[in-house]
Formats: structure tokens, C-alpha cells, sequence
């Protein structure tokens, strides 16, 4: 084991617990805030395999814009603090679909890769965007489209329910 | 001179430490005096000669204060709100170059490094609102989450502007590729990243999360003693970061007569001058009313940082 291995494993171990706890705490304020929690580890994850850029960019976005609307939208309707109960059927089939897509994704790797440890370099920023603006710029650009619409939609549903309170 | 790679680490650490602890109460003490010369008063001027202790007496006091922890709060979230809120900013720090030798943590991508850790501070902000179990509180970090998402995407595209301009992300390589030229084809970006920078600290004219006449002091309302303290000093230390972050990206850090000995001294005076332009703001301007601010993010700031992204990309491909 060397210590790029250790450092893995407790970062690993952090996001996963977090994780965890996101998803089990009744608070749902808290669960957002474990949330963070764990998409930071993450992105952990991501620095200690090498990749700068995606750790880096995953903190500035997931971190730093997705989870504060979260809680920002949270926060608007009050309902952070109140307890969330589900019920056990509920419980049950999460976890059967965690369980699956866990055995599922680690299936595939293991199919893919074998059980041996591998070497892993993570590709440098320059590599990154090299690959995202010209071998990948067309599934970029179309998800940029994606946004866009969503965006636009966002706005109409907005705009079309005060019309109508006005004219009510 | 090589040093053991353990003790250059720690003693960076302790330099990045120092530098993060005594800069704020520099620029603490600056905001009183400059406030107070403007306002044709004195100032502090009891503790030490000419009121310079003031804010070691300040802190003194600070640390003798009751700690209180309102009966209605969430107790952890209130308890480490202060601590969200002030570590990023020791880690951006740690990562802004001073010169081309004077920087603690030599990151290939700093620029993207140190955007990214301050996007974490503002979750100390909400969890100071949301954990006070105060609706004051609440109003303030609602309106300061708000704030500092829509802030958020005209500096980012400000900063990627002289980013693309110098072709790379290290906050090193941007100040060496820096010309002076870069102040009139990048000063809209400038401009942007100075007033969206103002507003990530919730400044006046952008206090409106914190404005004492409508939601008492926002989130920090229930605050007390060294907790009250550690987000004042977060306040301060954000105006360093931001200073250093906007004289590197803009004002070319420590490029200037003598570059190669004086680096670091004029990166601490051009980073002084812009500390105290954001500090004169408070003193020149009324708050923003909290449409008014949304409105300038999104329809006055956002499309000048995409015209200014526009300007670097064919300035980058006509002379690049």
C-alpha cells in the first residue's frame, strides 16, 4: 500500500459515510448539509486519483452552486427542518436499487478491468479540454442545448403562472 | 537554499498562517481610519499611539464574552457555520502568488482552485442563517445565498476571460504573461470581477444579506464572542483574498520596477490600493436594494463578462 492508497481509502470512506448519512437523516436540512459532505469528498477522490480539473470543477459546480440552491430553495419554503418520514416499502425498494446499481457498476469495472491494481496517471488539464472541445465538442454542445431549453421552459412555467394571478 | 521537503511544508504553512491572521486586522484597522478620515472624524485613537491596537483590544474582548448558543438553534449547524466560513479563505490564501518564487501551494490550475474554495464559504453564511433559529437570520442567509449564487457566474466569467487571454490556469502563469495593455483590453472584465468580488463579501453597496436596518445583522444576529469574531475576521480575510486575487488577475501581481527583488512588495501595494477602493465603496455608496441587485448581476454584469469573453477570444485568435 502506498500512501496515494491510504489517502484513497479515507476519502473514500468520508464520502461514502457520508453518504450514507445524507440519505438516512430524517432532517432534511441536514441531509443537504451531509451532502456537501460528500460531494467535497468526491471530489477528493477525484485530487487523489490525479485528475485536477474534475475535482476542481466539481467543487466550483456541485458544491459550490447545485447543493447551496438546494438549500437556498429549502430554506424559501421552510420545510429544512421538519422531520421526513418514509415509509418501510419505500426504504426497501431504495436500497434494493442502490444494492443492484452498486453490484451493477461494480460488475462492469470488474468485467472491464480484472481484479489486479492498476497504475493510474490522471490525464492533465490540457488533455481534459483538448478532449472535450474536439472529440467530444458535439455532445458538449448539445448539452449546453439541454440546459438552454430547461432554461427557457424555467422561465415560461415562471412567467405564465403570474399572468395568470394577475388576471385572476 | 534546499530544505527538507517536511520542514518547507511546515514553514510555509506557518507563513501562509501569519500572513492569514495578521493581514484582515491590517485592513481592519485601515476601514476604521479611512472611514473615519473620510467622515472628518479621528477614529480609534486610545489603544496604542494613534489608535493602531484597536483591534487587538477588540480582540481581547471578543475572547472574554459569553458564547452563547441560542435555545432554538440547530447546535452543531450554528457551532461550525463560523469555521465554514472562514477556512476557505485560509486555503486561498495558501494558493495566490505573491511572485513567481513567493507563492505556499504551487497548484497547476490555482486560479480554478482558489474560485472553487471560496464557492464553499457561502455555506457558512447559510448555515449561520439556517442554525440560529432566528427569522432575521433566515432572511439574511436566504437573501445571501441568492446573492452570492447569482455573483458567482459573472466573476467566474471574468476571471476565464484572463484566463483564455494568457492561455493558461495557474495564477503564476497569468501574472507573467500579464502586459500593461491587458488594463484597457481587459478592464471590463475587471470592472465585473471588482463588483461581483464585492458582492461574494456582502459589502455595501451589496450588505443587503447583513443590513442592520432591515433583517438586524442577518445570519451573524445570534452570534457572540469568538464565533462573532471568526466571522468578522472571515470578512476581512475575503477582502485580502479578493485584493491579491484581483491584483493578480488584472494588475499584472508583481510585475513593476525591480520585479525580480521587489516582487512581493508591489503585489502587497497594488493589492492595498484595491483593498482600499473596496473599503472606500462602503464609505461612498448607500445599500443596493436586493431587486436592484439582482437585477445588475444578471442583466448588467453577466452580458458585459460575455462581451468581454467575446473581446479575449478575438483579441487570443487575431494577435495569439
Amino acid at each position: 500500500m502506498t500512501s496515494r492508497d491510504v489517502l484513497f481509502a479515507a476519502v473514500g470512506l468520508i464520502t461514502a459515510a457520508a453518504a450514507v448519512l445524507a440519505v438516512t437523516n430524517r432532517r432534511v436540512l441536514h441531509a443537504g448539509l451531509w451532502l456537501v459532505v460528500s460531494l467535497g469528498g468526491l471530489a477528493g477522490c477525484y485530487l487523489v486519483l490525479g485528475a485536477e480539473l474534475v475535482a476542481l470543477v466539481q467543487l466550483l459546480v456541485y458544491v459550490g452552486a447545485v447543493v447551496v440552491l438546494v438549500l437556498f430553495a429549502l430554506m424559501l419554503t421552510r420545510s429544512g427542518g421538519g422531520e421526513v418520514d418514509t415509509s418501510p416499502a419505500h426504504r426497501w425498494l431504495a436500497a434494493g436499487v442502490g444494492a443492484g446499481m452498486t453490484v451493477l457498476l461494480g460488475g462492469a469495472l470488474v468485467a472491464a478491468y480484472g481484479w489486479d491494481t492498476r497504475e493510474v496517471a490522471g490525464p492533465g488539464n490540457e488533455h481534459i479540454g483538448e478532449e472535450i472541445f474536439g472529440t467530444w465538442v458535439w455532445p458538449f454542445e448539445l448539452l449546453s442545448l439541454l440546459l438552454l431549453a430547461a432554461l427557457v421552459t424555467a422561465v415560461a412555467v415562471a412567467t405564465t403562472g403570474h399572468s395568470r394571478d394577475r388576471a385572476a | 537554499m534546499d530544505l527538507p521537503l517536511a520542514v518547507e511544508i511546515i514553514l510555509k504553512a506557518v507563513v501562509v498562517l501569519a500572513a492569514f491572521l495578521t493581514l484582515p486586522l491590517a485592513i481592519g484597522q485601515t476601514e476604521h481610519k479611512v472611514m473615519a478620515h473620510m467622515q472628518g472624524r479621528l477614529g480609534p485613537m486610545e489603544a496604542g499611539p494613534h489608535g493602531i491596537a484597536q483591534l487587538v483590544a477588540d480582540g481581547i474582548k471578543f475572547v472574554q464574552k459569553e458564547d452563547v448558543t441560542p435555545a432554538s438553534a440547530d447546535r452543531w449547524v450554528f457551532k461550525l457555520a463560523p469555521a465554514v466560513a472562514l477556512i476557505p479563505y485560509l486555503v486561498a490564501l495558501a494558493a495566490i502568488p505573491w511572485s513567481a518564487a513567493w507563492v505556499a501551494a504551487d497548484v497547476p490550475a490555482s486560479l480554478l482552485l482558489v474560485l472553487a474554495v471560496t464557492s464553499v464559504g457561502v455555506f457558512g453564511t447559510l448555515m449561520a442563517g439556517w442554525g440560529s433559529g432566528n427569522k432575521y437570520s433566515l432572511v439574511g442567509g436566504m437573501r445571501a445565498g441568492a446573492q452570492l449564487v447569482s455573483y458567482e457566474l459573472p466573476m467566474v466569467l471574468a476571471a476565464a476571460s484572463v484566463a483564455m487571454a494568457a492561455g493558461s490556469l495557474s495564477l503564476t502563469g497569468i501574472a507573467q504573461a500579464w502586459s500593461w495593455w491587458w488594463l484597457i483590453w481587459q478592464l471590463p472584465g475587471a470592472l465585473v470581477f471588482l463588483v461581483a468580488a464585492v458582492a461574494e463579501l456582502q459589502r455595501v453597496p451589496f450588505d443587503s444579506p447583513l443590513a442592520d436596518s432591515e433583517v438586524v445583522f442577518g445570519p451573524y444576529t445570534e452570534y457572540t464572542g469568538l464565533r462573532f469574531a471568526f466571522f468578522l475576521l472571515a470578512e476581512y480575510a475575503g477582502i485580502v483574498v479578493m485584493s491579491l486575487l484581483f491584483t493578480v488577475l488584472f494588475l499584472g501581481g508583481w510585475s513593476g520596477p525591480w520585479s525580480d527583488t521587489l516582487g512581493p512588495l508591489w503585489t502587497l501595494l497594488k493589492a492595498a490600493l484595491v483593498a482600499i477602493l473596496i473599503l472606500w465603496l462602503r464609505i461612498a455608496w448607500p445599500r443596493v436594494r436586493e431587486d436592484q441587485l439582482q437585477r445588475l448581476a444578471w442583466l448588467v454584469l453577466l452580458p458585459l463578462a460575455l462581451v468581454q469573453l467575446a473581446l479575449t477570444g478575438v483579441g487570443v485568435v487575431v494577435w495569439g
